[in-house]
């Protein structure tokens, strides 16, 4: 599953030895994420979101974890417990609530640039569409985490939340209140709901861990792939990943601790809404019920529709909204241009800058009141959303002229001398 | 052991076979039985099925005026409706509306200015305003959800806005002139 001249894990004592030869987990991780994997030596930035997104699922994981011995999963006690004991009276509550708020907000700020990074340079191509597949899963676990994680401090977005992502079940046909009650256990969010929440909101973390190490698993099979796009072809075209992209992660973690420190400490509530120091109160609705940030793009589609056709708008508003994500598990297949980086894609890479626009005026759509005009500028955004993946990337990949691939990573690099320069290097190491 | 003359043996798949199929179905059989009273835990409880039933006392509320009251956790809209918004909502052609009902339809015999809905949009499950004092009616008279903009009529049919559906009439009973009881 590795290249050839991967380099082998020597355990150098004898207690090293000892655990080899019964559980090699050491030799594991030098494999995984260590010298013994070699990587493209020509990453750019954008490859270090992967290791930013594993950085802030720790993080959220240990803070979770922390504040999970403090909260009270009750209707009567969430709001207080937050607000009151861990805001005021537990040691540094305020530090973890804040790191685990604003931690979330950083986790999606890194994944949707990872999945932006997947787009551009056609990560989720043959023979990496595993990768790609196991990647959508986890965004989706993500955002049922991220929403139920919303729920728990029992403020009014927070109840108010719980009804309109619940209401979207009762949309569907028939069994759709029936399924609204059971996901609630009872009529209204309540006790009940809070505490599955909770339950949820605590486990699902551990499946998404579980679920990374089956993307990194699914990517070290035919390693990572890089910025031409160009399969590795040889010794010279890779480095070990121990020291020099551990080292070169370790500068982009520092970037993301200076970012997510800025948050926590001078704008703690700036990705917070005001209405959620509010406790719940199920007889007062806000007057205007958004999401956080994250989900704006997604709330966009769904508010878009306003008329029935043949089922009713609610229902179609649902349907695309999952039919949003759930369309990315079919890109691999959509897109058909056995090149992948868009660098080398004239007219694929005009349409992805574009999708990119979309994306954010969607997501400015989502974020605000729904007026006439934020209306109808969703709905044009979300048929564009559509149209790139069903229209636009299938005909590009059919007509698209693809400028001159470099023959290698290595000469993409350094140019046409290099390449053999870097092999005498290599062989006189 | 296997002898030739065993008849579990390899020379006898389908015996073997049969076995093997029997046993995993059965346990398969048994995993799903075990699962359900998982899912039916999920159920509302025992203790939130208990406040099903809510009992009002209706005789303060004078026409024009509504009030809010809890069903089931949710928000209950009462209403005591004037003359004139009974015939506002009896003048619009049913066959016009989204979800065709009269007021008739949705109210009770003898009870003709009593409407009682939840007040629960049907589009997303927020409260709509309306029933409290001086609260926004919208364009109908009747109440308007601020989320996404439904406006209901006098009877608390959706007349404009995402919403597919009426405001929900739940089961009640009028136990004397004055008392209801929901649920």
């Amino acid at each position: 599953m590795s290249f050839p001249w991967a380099r082998h894990y020597e355990p150098k004592n004898a207690l090293t030895q000892w655990i080899d030869s019964r559980l090699p987990l050491p030799r594991f991780v030098y494999n995984a994420v260590g010298a013994g994997y070699p990587v493209p030596r020509n990453l750019n930035y954008f490859w270090n979101f992967g290791v930013l997104a594993g950085v802030a699922l720790v993080v959220q994981l240990v803070t979770g974890i922390v504040l999970a011995m403090h909260f009270h999963s009750s209707a009567a006690g969430a709001f207080d417990s937050i607000n009151g004991t861990i805001m005021r009276d537990v040691n540094a509550g305020w530090f973890l609530r804040f790191a685990h708020a604003n931690g979330a907000s950083m986790f999606l700020l890194v994944v949707y640039i990872h999945i932006f990074r997947g787009l551009y340079y056609g990560s989720y191509k043959a023979p990496r569409e595993m990768v790609w597949l196991i990647g959508v899963v986890i965004f989706l676990l993500l955002m049922a985490t991220a929403f139920m994680g919303y729920v728990l401090p029992w403020g009014q977005m927070s109840f108010w939340g719980a009804q309109v992502i619940t209401g979207f079940f009762s949309a569907i046909p028939v069994v759709g209140e029936w399924i609204r009650v059971w996901l609630l256990g009872g009529y209204a969010p309540d006790d009940a709901a809070l505490n599955r929440f909770f339950s949820l909101h605590y486990l699902l973390p551990f499946v998404i861990a579980g679920a990374v190490i089956l993307h990194i698993w699914a990517l070290h099979i035919p390693g990572s792939s890089n910025p031409t796009g160009v399969e590795v072809k040889g010794e010279q075209d890779t480095v070990p990943f121990h020291p020099y992209y551990t080292a070169k992660d370790g500068f982009g973690v520092g970037v993301f601790l200076i970012v997510f420190s800025t948050l926590i400490f001078f704008f703690p509530d700036y990705l917070g809404h005001p209405d959620n120091y509010i406790a719940a109160n199920p007889l007062s609705t806000p007057a205007h019920i958004v999401p956080e940030w994250y989900f704006w793009p997604f709330y966009a589609i769904l508010r878009a529709f306003t008329a029935d056709f043949i089922i009713p708008a609610k229902l179609w508003g649902v349907l695309a909204m999952f039919g949003s994500i759930l369309l990315l598990f079919f890109l691999p297949w959509l897109d058909r241009s056995p090149v992948r980086s868009a660098n080398f894609r004239p007219a694929y890479r005009i349409a992805f800058w574009v999708l990119v626009l979309d994306v954010l005026i969607l997501g400015y759509c989502g974020g605000s009141a729904a007026t006439p005009g934020v209306v109808i500028a969703s709905q044009l955004t979300a048929a564009y959303y559509f149209a790139h993946f069903l229209i636009i990337v299938p005909i590009i990949s059919r007509l698209e002229r693809p400028k001159p691939l470099p023959n290698s990573i290595t000469e993409a690099v350094l140019g046409d001398k290099g390449g053999s320069r870097m092999t005498e290097t290599a062989l006189s190491a | 052991m296997a002898t030739e003359d065993d008849p579990s043996g390899p020379e006898n798949p389908r015996r073997r076979d049969y076995l093997q199929i029997a046993a995993v179905s059965f346990a398969g059989v048994g995993g799903a039985v075990a699962v359900l009273p998982l899912i039916n835990s999920m159920n509302p409880s025992a203790d939130v099925l208990a406040q099903s039933t809510t009992e009002l006392d209706v005789s303060a509320i004078e026409p024009g005026q509504a009030i809010k009251a809890q069903f089931r956790k949710q928000p209950l809209f009462v209403r005591n409706l004037t003359p004139a918004e009974i015939a506002a909502a009896d003048a619009v052609p049913v066959s016009s509306l989204r979800d065709p009902q009269t007021l008739a339809d949705r109210t009770k015999e003898g009870h003709g200015n009593w409407l009682i809905t939840l007040g629960v949009c049907t589009h997303l499950g927020c409260v709509p305003l309306g029933a409290g004092e001086g609260e926004n009616r919208g364009p109908f008279g009747g109440y308007f959800c601020p989320c996404h903009g439904s406006a209901y009529d006098t009877a608390g049919r959706i007349r404009q806005g995402p919403a597919p559906k009426n405001l929900e009439v739940p089961n009640y009973e009028f136990t004397s002139p004055t008392v209801v009881v929901v649920g």
